[in-house]
């Protein structure tokens, strides 16, 4: 964590050290880069240009990026296709509460380990590093087990609660790194003036948090929207069913509607791109925070 | 006892001791509120599962009446190593699909990186537009891939077949074959990685001081020495990093290949978990899926130790 404040400095310094070839070079190099772009873009494009396809039934042939005739009626459909509106709807739900919970618990836990003493601290912190470095996905069968000793199958409180332990360890890790860089004297400072921990942690350390939350936010929020093994094993009633499986079930229904499946998909993804485009930084930052430790 | 205790000890240590112990008391009352939530979630969560796990292994499984489940011992990890060759076939495509993918998302995302750190002019929407499949959800970009590789008039095949004549005929590419099943599944991994290996290769690339650089390019140095001797010995923290990330990230391919082939035909493009997942809801046997998810724990954790291993090693500068 040392090396972000670092980085940032050099970041600056190597963006207006100007490194600029000979012309040739600059065109190549841009060259290269949009049609990188292009590549990495066109699967985007053409589930674009098949949700706004006028023709339900068959495949434009050849294959095209701008239909003849767009239309939104595919929107239309999707959007009040049987349950799809209550998928969005739990899929916000579900999400929204997993973002509270996750904040709670993974706040709480970083203060503790970053500031707080108690017996075996610095063993329990090993303990949850070494978990980070078992596969979730490995003990996905026993958890459903689990899930049905507790009764928690088919409910929401079953998905929050994986999606919530899941992710301790890892967040608790993230900030207690991010805490531990924040001067201490304000702390010092209200708990002189006869503040408790409590007073410390609300008014001192949230406060001064907000990108490294906001970066625990965004990933927090992303995980349980495209969430689809807990969401598909858990909940069994349409009722309660989350956006990502009602895609599924929807893609099994119409499977070869590609343009109503895309016009689905495209809704799905709108949420994310709105978090990725207003909050880009945090999901750079986030990144730097798991890769650069100084 | 503790009369016993006090008589037994000087007083000084004693009234020490029992501040200590008052000390340690009003500790824990002040950190557990903090790191109770989540260490019990934890202990119930994550790590109950996986004894629960370690003895549903041990068993023929059964779900619903848990206590009716029959103990087989090793059965399910013999039966899984030595009796069945599916559970090879998954294997070999986890692996084969770690070969592929892993290297290619580190070469492309590190040229992409290159490019981005000598390009002065729109860098952010770069990395933005290569950045977008990884915050897609993998649901979503199956399905999308799903129809570039569709059978028929698909995009894919109007390239290979109309525009550059490289098929005869347009291919079944989820259904066909083994190999041609795997292109989508594997370059569906490698698209979907490339932002995040640029992101990363990025950071480490801005962080190198550029008088290094500038010094080896006065000293005569070419760009491909200053690259080879240079930036690449100083990335290595970062290739590790993402190295380890991505082995794990790719034995954990399912989703793609759950939706794009479902592990035909005739399971010869099954991976782990499809067949863990698999083993468990089509043959409702739950005590072999779990032995099998459990079999690749041991897998990655391996890996990744000898990885760290074999890799270890740091750069000063």
């Amino acid at each position: 964590m040392v090396g972000v404040r670092q980085f940032a400095a050099r970041a600056q310094a190597a963006s207006t050290r100007g490194r600029t070839g000979p012309r040739w070079v600059r065109l190549l190099l841009y060259g290269t880069l949009i049609g990188g772009a292009l590549v990495m873009t066109l699967p985007f494009l053409y589930m674009l240009s098949t949700s706004i396809n006028p023709n339900r039934w068959t495949m434009p042939d050849p294959p095209t990026l701008w239909p003849a005739n767009p239309t939104f009626d595919n929107y239309v459909r999707a959007w009040g296709e049987a349950g799809f509106q209550q998928y969005v709807i739990n899929s916000l739900i579900v999400s929204g509460v997993t973002l509270v919970l996750t904040f709670w618990v993974a706040t709480t836990s970083a203060y503790a380990f970053a500031r707080l003493r108690f017996p075996a601290k610095d063993k329990i912190f090993t303990f949850y590093l070494v978990t980070m470095m078992i596969p979730g996905m490995i003990a996905l069968l026993p958890e459903f087990q689990v899930m049905h000793d507790f009764g928690l199958v088919n409910s929401w409180l079953g998905l929050w609660v994986i999606y919530v332990s899941g992710s301790v360890a890892f967040n608790t890790f993230l900030l207690r790194g991010f805490f531990e860089q924040l001067p201490r004297d304000l702390e010092d400072a209200t708990l002189i003036d006869g503040g408790g921990r409590w007073t410390v942690f609300f008014r001192v350390l949230l406060p001064l948090s907000k990108p490294a939350l906001a970066t625990l936010g965004v990933f927090t929020f992303l995980g349980s929207w495209d969430d689809f093994w807990w969401a598909r094993m858990l909940l069994q009633n349409n009722d309660i069913r989350t956006l990502p499986i009602g895609i599924q079930l929807f893609f099994n229904a119409h499977g070869t509607q590609w343009s109503t499946v895309f016009a689905a998909t495209t809704i799905a993804v709108v949420p994310e791109l709105i978090l990725f485009i207003l909050l880009q930084r945090y999901f750079v930052s986030g990144m730097y925070a798991g890769s650069i430790r100084g | 006892m503790r009369t016993i205790s006090i008589g037994s000890r000087p007083p000084a240590v004693v009234a020490l001791g029992r501040r200590d112990r008052a000390r340690h008391v009003r500790d824990l009352r002040t950190a557990l509120p903090f790191m109770l939530p989540g260490f019990a979630l934890v202990l119930v969560f994550v790590i109950y599962p996986l004894l629960r796990g370690l003895q549903m292994s041990l068993y023929h499984w059964n779900l619903m009446v848990p206590a009716q489940s029959q103990f087989v011992g090793p059965d399910n990890f013999v039966r899984a190593l030595t009796q069945d060759p599916v559970f090879w076939t998954a294997v070999r495509n986890t692996v084969l699909y770690a070969i592929i993918t892993v290297p290619a998302q580190m070469a492309l995302g590190l040229g992409a990186a290159l490019l981005l750190n000598a390009a002065i002019r729109g860098r952010a929407f770069f990395r933005a537009l290569f950045y977008l499949p990884v915050v897609t959800s993998w649901l979503v970009v199956s399905y999308v891939f799903a129809y570039l590789f569709s059978d028929g008039p698909g995009p894919v095949n109007n390239l290979l077949v109309n525009t550059l004549h490289i098929l005869p005929a347009p291919i079944d590419w989820v259904h066909d074959s083994l190999a041609s099943a795997e292109v989508p599944i594997n370059l569906l991994g490698i698209w979907k990685g490339i932002g995040w290996n640029m992101v990363i290769f990025l950071a480490a690339l801005q962080s190198i001081p550029g008088e290094l650089v500038e010094a080896a390019s006065v000293d005569g140095a070419g760009a491909w020495h200053r690259f080879r001797r240079i930036t690449l010995p100083l990335l290595r923290p970062a290739v590790i990093f993402v190295s380890i990330m991505l082995l794990i990230g790719a034995f954990n391919v399912f989703i793609s290949v759950y939706l794009l082939t479902g592990g035909g035909p005739e399971g010869s493009t099954e991976v782990w978990l499809s067949y863990m997942w698999n083993q468990a809801f089509s043959y409702l046997d739950f005590g072999y899926g779990t032995a099998i998810g459990l079999l690749m724990g041991v897998a990655v954790i391996t890996i990744g130790f000898l990885q760290r291993r074999a890799l270890r090693g740091s750069v000063e500068y």
